[in-house]
């Protein structure tokens, strides 16, 4: 049984059994209707049982071969730095971009995100980020016109 | 019919000679010339970013230039495998084995010529393909009715879903949480809000741009983040003069391409054999038909010619099934589709007469196209083998930069770029868990049209699901389907006993970012054997 959970295959199907059954619960908030008539639920709840058997299918391989030693989910060196930067990035971009405007987003997402490199220095990552923000600004602002104000409060 | 398609294309080449599209055209194929030489940076995560860019467009220069992107990325994707080793673009892995040992014997720069000469040729059969069979292909389509339109669509997005890579029944998990996802906003007949969790930033459904940076943009990164190795630049610098190939080499190239050719346009008459597999049949073709298959390996000029001939004639020939009956074979297809919705066009066989203009016109375009990135890669070739050098830790900064701000321009909406990062890290997480994220785009893109004609064909019927077998032509739909099916598992149950498939070896779940371990070249180090 602790060789199963090390199965990449079983977290596989399991998970897809799990989003499967979730599209079956949310689906029943709408009619289900009849096979003429369908309503609004009946394709979901379809599509819905149809992922929990292929779920299964996945799974059922991967408690078959138990002796075969435990998967590897993860990537052999994770990059948990250099993940946390690069989701960061755009979280940054909304908070900065709600509050303060296009180039302090900008700045901010491409700052961020660039520190998730090893190899990057602050001073890289600053001129980076400075560099795209005064070229993004221009181009989405001066050319494409997005209504997205540069800094917001001050008309530029 | 050949007078008929003539006035067409002729027809064709004057919406594309406008000068606005021509100049989309180009801006599309330079920017997909560019980033398929650039390592870590795929066309599909580059058409999302675009997209929102072609909202304020005219329809036919946003296609044209999407579709741009597309086939150049093709001829950049070449470069970055010969001369660097660096799969990068899946469609060009194979061109790695012999087209970087060529490389280390100095003959680069003939591997680049061939590779330029073997793409033309490989597009232009594709094109004429295209300019024939699509009308054909409309005709027969224009007969279905709702219940044929639904069981193409379930051969569409069961071959999509299975001969692409990875596990077939992984594929189709994925394209079922496509249509899923497709589901999610209001519905199509009551437009009752459905499985929006209260959201109401999701009543709109999931975005399309949101969806495919999330998981070609986002997810990607996250692999690829200080996964680059050193790139050796030493064999990067090719010249002009260096591309002409001798003619001995050209007489030993040319039939390969033709064999390419025809490989690459039957791949791509199979929904799902994409450009990827088109390479690897071809590559595998050339070598057990090869009088010498042993230089295959050590920089075999046939080995580079078949492949890369194959793959552009099979990029080409993806767009028919697209463009005739509104099914596309894979990702980027899809997102094509995606944008021509977003313009208010309604994909499928009623398209070709209805907006001739952008049929005909994307095909001359082909052509243009074509052409330009001849002219593109031969010439200011040091040029492209510098983009080369820029590092990937300066590229995916600025790549997230205009994921953020191309999914909020989409709706000027920062719910969006939340939704983006969602997506994105559900995405990585199924990569984890060796799922390939393409079909979920097919599903999603398909999802609305699949619903739409079930339902309609369950209503004609008077809920006889039965209707679907009844029917001829839809029978023979299903009957496809589940013979593909069943050589799926024949394929399954005979892969257990360790074949290949195509008997070649390659390591496409290896990160793309890391230089392929081909054989080693004659030059290079030689283990002892």
């Amino acid at each position: 049984m602790r060789t199963l959970f090390l199965k990449r295959d079983f977290y596989a199907g399991t998970l897809m059994i799990l989003l499967g059954g979730g599209a079956v619960l949310a689906a029943r908030e709408n009619p289900y209707g009849s096979l003429m008539h369908m309503g609004p639920g009946f394709f979901p709840t379809i599509l819905g049982v149809i992922l929990m058997l292929l779920g299964v299918l996945i799974a059922i391989p991967a408690i078959g071969t138990l002796s075969a030693g435990p998967d590897r989910i993860l990537p052999e060196h994770p990059e948990w730095w250099g993940w946390f930067c690069i989701l960061a990035g755009p979280v940054l971009f909304i908070i900065f971009g709600e509050y303060g405007g296009m180039a302090p987003a900008t700045f901010a997402c491409v700052f961020v995100s660039a520190r998730g490199d090893r190899t990057a220095t602050w001073k890289s990552s600053f001129l980076l980020a400075l560099g795209i923000t005064v070229f993004g600004c221009a181009l989405f602002s001066y050319v494409l016109h997005v209504p997205f104000p540069i800094i917001r409060g001050v008309h530029l | 019919m050949i007078g008929q398609a003539l006035t067409d294309l002729w027809y064709g080449f004057g919406v594309a000679l406008e000068p606005q599209n021509l100049l989309w055209c180009f801006v599309g194929v330079l920017v997909g010339n560019m980033v398929g030489v650039l390592p870590g940076m795929g066309p599909l995560a580059t058409i999302s970013i675009l997209l929102p860019l072609t909202f304020g467009m005219k329809p036919v220069a946003a296609i044209l230039m999407i579709a741009g992107v597309y086939y150049g990325a093709q001829y950049g994707g070449a470069i970055c495998s010969i001369l660097l080793n660096l799969p990068c673009h899946p469609p060009h892995a194979v061109t790695c084995l012999d087209g970087f040992p060529m490389t280390q014997q100095g003959k680069g720069g003939v591997a680049l010529g061939i590779t330029v000469i073997g793409s033309f040729i490989g597009a232009s059969w594709g094109i004429t393909e295209m300019i024939f069979l699509a009308p054909l292909l409309v005709k027969v389509a224009l007969q279905f009715g709702p219940a044929e339109v639904c069981s193409l669509m379930l051969l569409g997005l069961l071959a999509g879903s299975t001969l692409a890579r990875g596990s077939p029944v992984k594929g189709i998990a994925m394209t079922v949480l496509g249509l899923l996802i497709g589901v999610i906003g209001s519905d199509i007949e009551t437009g009752a809000p459905r499985m929006t969790f209260g959201l109401i930033g999701l009543t709109d459904g999931v975005e399309i741009v949101a969806l495919a940076l999330g998981l070609f943009g986002i997810a990607e990164f996250m692999s690829s983040i200080n996964q680059t190795a050193a790139v050796d630049m030493k064999y990067s610098h090719v010249k002009f003069k260096d591309m002409r190939p001798s003619k001995a080499e050209l007489k030993q190239a040319f039939p390969a391409m033709i064999r390419g050719t025809i490989i690459g346009s039957l791949c791509a008459l199979i929904p799902g054999t994409g450009p990827t597999i088109a390479s690897f049949v071809a590559y595998a073709t050339e070598k057990k038909i090869s009088k010498t298959p042993e230089r295959f390996g050590h920089g075999a000029i046939e080995g580079v010619a078949c492949p890369e001939a194959s793959t552009h004639s099979s990029v080409q020939g993806d767009f028919i099934p697209t463009m005739s009956l509104g099914i596309p074979g894979d990702a980027v297809m899809a997102l094509l589709l995606g944008a021509l919705i977003i313009q208010g066009i309604v994909p499928g066989p009623q398209l070709i007469k209805d907006h001739p203009d952008i049929f005909w016109g994307l095909i001359a375009s082909f052509w243009i196209g074509n052409v330009l990135l001849v002219i593109l890669n031969v010439p200011m070739i040091g040029l492209w083998v510098k983009l080369l050098m820029i590092p990937y830790k300066y590229l995916f900064p600025s790549a997230l930069f205009f994921v953020c701000i191309g999914v909020y321009s989409a709706n000027n909406d920062m719910f969006q770029v939340g939704e983006v990062l969602v997506i994105g890290v559900g995405g990585y997480l199924l990569n984890m868990l060796g799922f390939h994220p393409a079909p979920i785009l097919l599903g999603f893109v398909l999802g609305p049209r699949v619903e739409e004609n079930f339902r309609r064909a369950m209503l004609i019927s008077r809920g006889d699901l039965l209707t679907f077998v009844e029917r001829p032509i839809s029978a023979f739909f299903v009957a496809l389907s589940v013979l593909l099916i069943v050589v799926q598992i024949v394929v399954w149950l005979r892969g257990k006993k360790g074949d290949g498939a195509f008997g070649v070896e390659i390591p496409l779940g290896a990160s793309a970012l890391k230089p392929m371990e081909t054989a080693p070249a004659t030059s290079g180090p030689r283990a002892v054997e």
